[in-house]
């Protein structure tokens, strides 16, 4: 498999304080890879540096070969990096549709048109993306009315109207009901299989993790402990310790 | 102690909690269960009057609640850790504390600051921290101590364990179960069973804002269809 | 030497009352997140109040307790305010209380005209210390020494109350979650009037203190409110220390502008801001502030579509009366529809681009009177065609808007408004002071349209024709692509911007247009009038499109429209009345406590209650 995204020595300090400190991995192509840690690891600043939202203090990001450090969060979206966000950013004045047709606008480059009435523009490409989420039947309601379950599934309609080669999820499935997170991941790892996407995604739901993530990475205070399969990880007495816990007051500790 | 009947309560013209009812008792932790979306943290801030019910009653040691602006509802004695805990990031540890504290209770335990770092050691070791600074675990330690220093008769725990590297979430067991043997009321929202059973003595399900269960930890284990139903696990 | 520091003492003796003022102001804005405009009134009131207590109070004793009494009386003042009016609206969309506080301007002015009369009072000198010490040869008024050895003591107490004891620790976790300290069982409405009425009280010292040097007008509020908005924005909101090194820097670049250019003084303090603000977007010692804390108006809840048959009806039906107007009108009520359709296209371009855009612009009078100006500069000078210069109006207007809009996007929130605002002031500036081009406040005459419209029913036809064309392109551009992206930063800036948005560059296109379109304002107001002046370009004149926008409704589309017909109608029968700015001022209070959606919204919700079955859209 080819490597898609490459991260070398990647470091972030706020005055003083280093969230990350000289992160080094890669994700392939077709790959569904996990970033787990405890709260304040660092994971959201690490993704939030793969794509532009933060400029690195130090180190490299690499997209198939070419070097994105830094640049903003619009140019590396229009190389084929999809993004979603822990906290839904979806757009409350628009309704369901609307937010998808404003994605495949700017994926056609028309945001500067003045001309024609935006909602009349890609309608159907637009209930296409829909279906694939299964939010058709909701695709007229004003978006402020959406339950979040369905705003993280719209929040994924809109991440793939670009067609990226690259998606990246932050906390796909945080507060939903454990049925619901299943489904969605494993509507993600479809997407994956049929489009040959990678996926990197942030998790606290180890069920949801281990249950589909091919390569687990672990992150605690700024800084890769563990990178492999998932028995791997499980077994790693390191993340044991800081994050998974030794499970001696409840079995099963951690399918919150 | 709490005697919640009949509540519904709104969030806009979303008809949230459809008249439910439940009853807390004194030394009693009781814990919410239910998919997301079912009304648990509504049900939280129902009792709190943060979302006041438009109609039916909530009553407190005999004392009506609802129409109470929230404040008052603290005063009365009731104790509430929001789900996204809402540290004040711009204070220290300390200055959080001294923003929760209120006088002593009659009927309840009485905590001060250095009781606290010794219930949650870690922020004994960051008080003059800003709370922007700290681990979402260790908000959620200050989030609850901060209620603490208000001396509450009844806590209310809103999803404590959402969000919290597998870890923490064991220590944040053992310390309500500290809180339970001190004699505070407890009533927790949970989506982790586990937690739940491992805290709580009775668990009420909610679904669409109604209560389809109501007991034991062993009687819900003896009904699996209703945690099928209710809960996904 | 002696002399510059002469007038460096001078410079921080005026600094004592322009920080208590700012200081006030600062803590208001911290906790209830009110943009207080009415924090004027309260130094005025100080003035006011402290020069009666003087009189009747005698010596020493009566001097310093005068002071003492004028601070509790202004606070007092200021909880009443806060209580009867304030208190109604927290609730209210952010940013809507500031219409509700230019109301309170209003009735404060006119109760201060009946209770103190227009005349000027000057403020006794403090027994004592009437005289001058010489410092280095030069004297120094024995005030100013004392008021520069009080302000340290001042910033101390404050500091002291804000960082060390239970209520500063209170104030500041409601800055920054008022329903939580309220679930802890602070009672926070009464938390809000102790602070509103505190910091109401520091602007009563301020007015107080300065008497002896100063005295009390009835213009003081709004001189003073430019300068107290500009020091607590370089220091950064809600900084203590900063609104303190603010303080004394304007003031000792005032005084030193006084004495060798004079001809700055009106704008070197938004010189500053700007330069400032450029450098360090959130001021000297402020923090970032959390993007859509505030300043982000709150966005509709519900798509937005155009009319539907009945709206298209009805407002064919309203365009058609007007057209049929000077069939059946007289003069007068014609030119009172001509002020009508300028307002609401000047009142339309701010609301595109502060209710679609998000962006709360407190300047944008410098488009408007830039228009204005650009046109009668090139008639008045060049003797250029009417019909050319006026349709350079547009154009200069809409590369000003580019030029000052380049610096302000960078910017957010308060800042953004507050950067607007130094801009505006600078072009206010330059038409007020530049004499040999722009004559001042003469102001440039003789402005009157081609041969062809210079009557009033055909340049009637001519304003309703681009008014309300101009108004509809704004309405077609939110519909359209363009407008959505403009939407999508302002609901969610992070995500357009995932989502391969340059939402800056697209703020920026709608903030020239929105110039370009008040421009267009401004060039048919200068030939209905024949005349331009730099009121202008005054601050007031922003405001007034700013309130118009609020009381319309930001939440709608129609909301400016609204607002501007509503304003300019009932200030034409007002304005006949002795005291009309107080009447004014109660009716905006009424109808912000009455309304808090605004006049459409609240009609729009009305309707939605009479009919519960329409769809959810807003228009």
């Amino acid at each position: 498999m080819t490597e898609i995204l490459r991260a070398d020595n990647l470091r972030k300090s706020y005055d003083g304080f280093l969230a990350v400190d000289g992160v080094s991995f890669s994700v392939r192509q077709g790959e569904l890879k996990a970033l787990i840690g405890p709260n304040g690891a660092g994971k959201s600043t690490c993704f939030n540096m793969l794509t532009g939202q933060l400029k690195p203090s130090g180190g490299e990001v690499h997209l198939e070969g070419t070097r994105i450090t830094g640049r903003p969060p619009r140019e590396i979206w229009r190389m084929g990096v999809g993004r979603t966000f822990q906290i839904t950013g979806t757009y409350r004045s628009m309704s369901v549709i609307e937010n998808v047709q404003m994605a495949l606008i700017s994926h056609h480059r028309r945001i500067f048109t003045f001309g024609p009435r935006a909602w009349k523009l890609y309608r159907d490409q637009a209930l296409e993306f829909l279906r694939t989420v299964s939010l058709e039947d909701q695709a007229d309601r004003p978006c402020s009315v959406l339950a979040y379950g369905d705003l993280k599934r719209l929040e994924l309609a809109i991440a793939l109207c670009h067609r990226p080669r690259l998606l990246l999820m932050d906390e796909p499935t945080a507060g939903m009901a454990p049925a619901a997170r299943i489904e969605l991941m494993q509507l993600v790892a479809d997407i994956v299989r049929e489009q040959g996407l990678s996926v990197l995604f942030t998790e606290h739901d180890m069920d949801v993790v281990f249950a589909h993530a091919h390569h687990i990475m672990v992150l605690n205070r700024g800084a890769l402990i563990a990178d492999g399969s998932a028995d791997e990880v499980r077994r790693d007495p390191r993340v044991q310790e800081v994050y998974l816990g030794g499970g001696t007051l409840f079995k099963e500790a951690g399918d919150a | 102690m709490l005697e919640v009947s009949a509540i519904h309560s709104f969030y806009g013209k979303a008809h949230i909690l459809d008249g439910l009812s439940f009853s807390v008792a004194r030394g009693e932790v009781v814990a919410l269960l239910g998919r997301n979306g079912a009304g648990k943290s509504t049900t939280m801030k129902s009792v709190m009057q943060l979302v006041p019910p438009r109609a039916g009653s909530v009553s407190f040691e005999g004392r009506e609640l609802v129409g109470l602006p929230a404040y008052r509802t603290a005063k009365a004695g009731l104790g509430y850790v929001p789900e996204d805990r809402r540290i004040f990031s711009d204070l220290t540890v300390l200055e959080n504390l001294e923003v929760g504290r209120q006088p002593p209770r009659e009927g309840a335990p009485h905590w001060t600051v250095a009781q606290l770092f010794e219930l949650f050691p870690n922020l004994a070791e960051r008080r003059h921290n800003r709370g922007k600074h700290m681990s979402g675990g260790e908000q959620q330690m200050l989030s609850i101590a901060r209620t603490l220093m208000g001396n509450p008769a009844l806590l209310l725990l809103d999803e404590p364990s959402e969000g919290i590297a597998p870890v923490i979430v064991e220590q944040m067991a053992r310390s309500i179960l500290t809180l339970k043997a001190e004699g505070l009321t407890v009533l927790i929202s949970e989506q982790n069973l586990h937690f739940a059973r491992a805290v709580a003595d009775r668990a009420i399900i909610l679904e669409s804002g109604q209560k389809k269960f109501d007991g034991s930890f062993a009687l819900l284990e003896k009904q699996p269809e209703i945690r099928d139903a209710y809960l996904s696990v | 030497m002696a002399f510059l520091f002469a007038q460096f003492l001078t410079g921080l003796a005026n600094a004592a009352a322009l920080f208590l003022v700012a200081s006030g102001l600062s803590l208001i804005f911290g906790v209830t997140r009110i943009v207080n405009f009415a924090h004027g009134s309260f130094y005025m009131l100080g003035a006011f109040i402290g020069v009666t207590l003087m009189e009747v109070l005698p010596g020493h004793l009566g001097f310093w307790g005068a002071i003492v009494l004028t601070g509790l009386a202004v606070g007092l003042i200021g909880a009443l305010v806060e209580v009867v009016v304030l208190r109604r609206i927290y609730r209210a969309p952010e940013l809507f209380q500031l219409v509700a506080t230019f109301g309170v301007i209003l009735v404060i002015q006119d109760l201060a005209l009946m209770i103190w009369g227009a005349e000027d009072r000057l403020g006794p000198r403090a027994p004592g210390l009437r005289g001058v010490w010489r410092i280095f040869g030069e004297p120094v008024p024995k005030y100013d020494i004392v008021l520069i050895a009080i302000t340290p003591f001042i910033l101390l107490a404050l500091w002291y109350l804000i960082t060390r004891t239970r209520l500063g620790i209170l104030v500041r976790a409601a800055t920054q979650d008022r329903e939580m300290v309220g679930a802890l069982g602070v009672n926070q409405a009464w938390l809000f009037t102790g602070v509103f009425a505190l910091g109401s009280a520091l602007a009563g010292w301020g007015g107080a203190l300065q008497l002896p040097t100063g005295g009390a007008d009835l213009l003081m509020d709004f001189n003073i409110i430019g300068a107290v908005f500009v020091v607590v924005v370089i220091g950064g909101m809600g900084s203590l220390p900063g609104a303190f090194v603010a303080s004394v820097l304007i003031s000792v670049l005032n005084v030193f502008g006084v004495t060798y250019l004079p001809q700055s003084t009106l704008v070197l303090m938004f010189v500053v801001m700007a330069l400032v603000l450029i450098v360090r977007p959130y001021g000297l010692l402020g923090r970032e502030e959390v993007a859509g804390e505030h300043g982000q108006v709150g966005a509709p809840e519900t798509p937005i579509r155009p009319y539907g048959p009945l709206g298209v009806a009805l407002t064919a039906a309203l365009l058609a009366l007007l057209a049929a107007l000077p069939a059946f009108a007289d003069t007068f009520l014609m030119v009172l529809v001509i002020d009508i359709v300028v307002f609401a296209l000047f009142a339309a371009s701010l609301h595109f681009i502060l209710g679609t855009g998000g962006l709360v612009s407190f300047g944008h009078a410098a488009f408007f009177g830039g228009g204005a100006y650009a046109a009668a500069l090139l008639v008045f000078h060049t003797q250029t065609p009417m019909e050319l210069a006026f349709l350079f109006a547009p154009l200069a207007a809409g590369l000003l808007a580019l030029g000052i809009g380049w610096f302000c996007i960078r910017l957010s929130g308060v800042y953004f408004a507050m950067l607007t605002l130094a801009f505006s002031q600078l072009v206010w500036s330059l038409a007020f002071q530049w004499r040999s081009v722009t004559r001042g406040d003469d102001g440039l005459i003789n402005i009157w349209p081609a041969d062809w419209l210079n009557a009033t029913v055909p340049y009637y036809y001519f304003t309703l024709a681009l008014g309300v064309g101009g108004i509809l392109t704004l309405r077609h551009v939110i519909h359209s692509p363009f407008g959505y992206a403009l939407r999508a930063g302002r609901d969610s800036p992070r995500q357009a911007e995932a989502m391969g948005i340059d939402v800056k560059r697209v703020q920026l296109v709608a903030f020239a247009l929105a110039g370009a379109m008040a421009g267009l304002a401004g060039g048919l107001f200068v030939f209905s009038k024949g005349s331009v002046f730099p009121t202008e370009l005054e601050i007031a004149k922003s405001f007034d499109a700013l309130i118009v926008v609020f009381l319309g409704g930001v939440k709608t589309l129609a909301g400016g429209v609204v607002g501007a017909s509503f304003m300019t109608s009932v200030e034409h029968w007002l304005t006949r009345l002795e005291y009309w700015r107080l009447l004014l001022g109660l009716v905006i209070i009424a109808v912000v406590i009455l309304m808090p959606e605004g006049i459409v919204g609240t009609l729009h919700r009305l309707w939605q209650r009479w009919r519960p079955a329409s769809e959810d859209t807003a228009r």
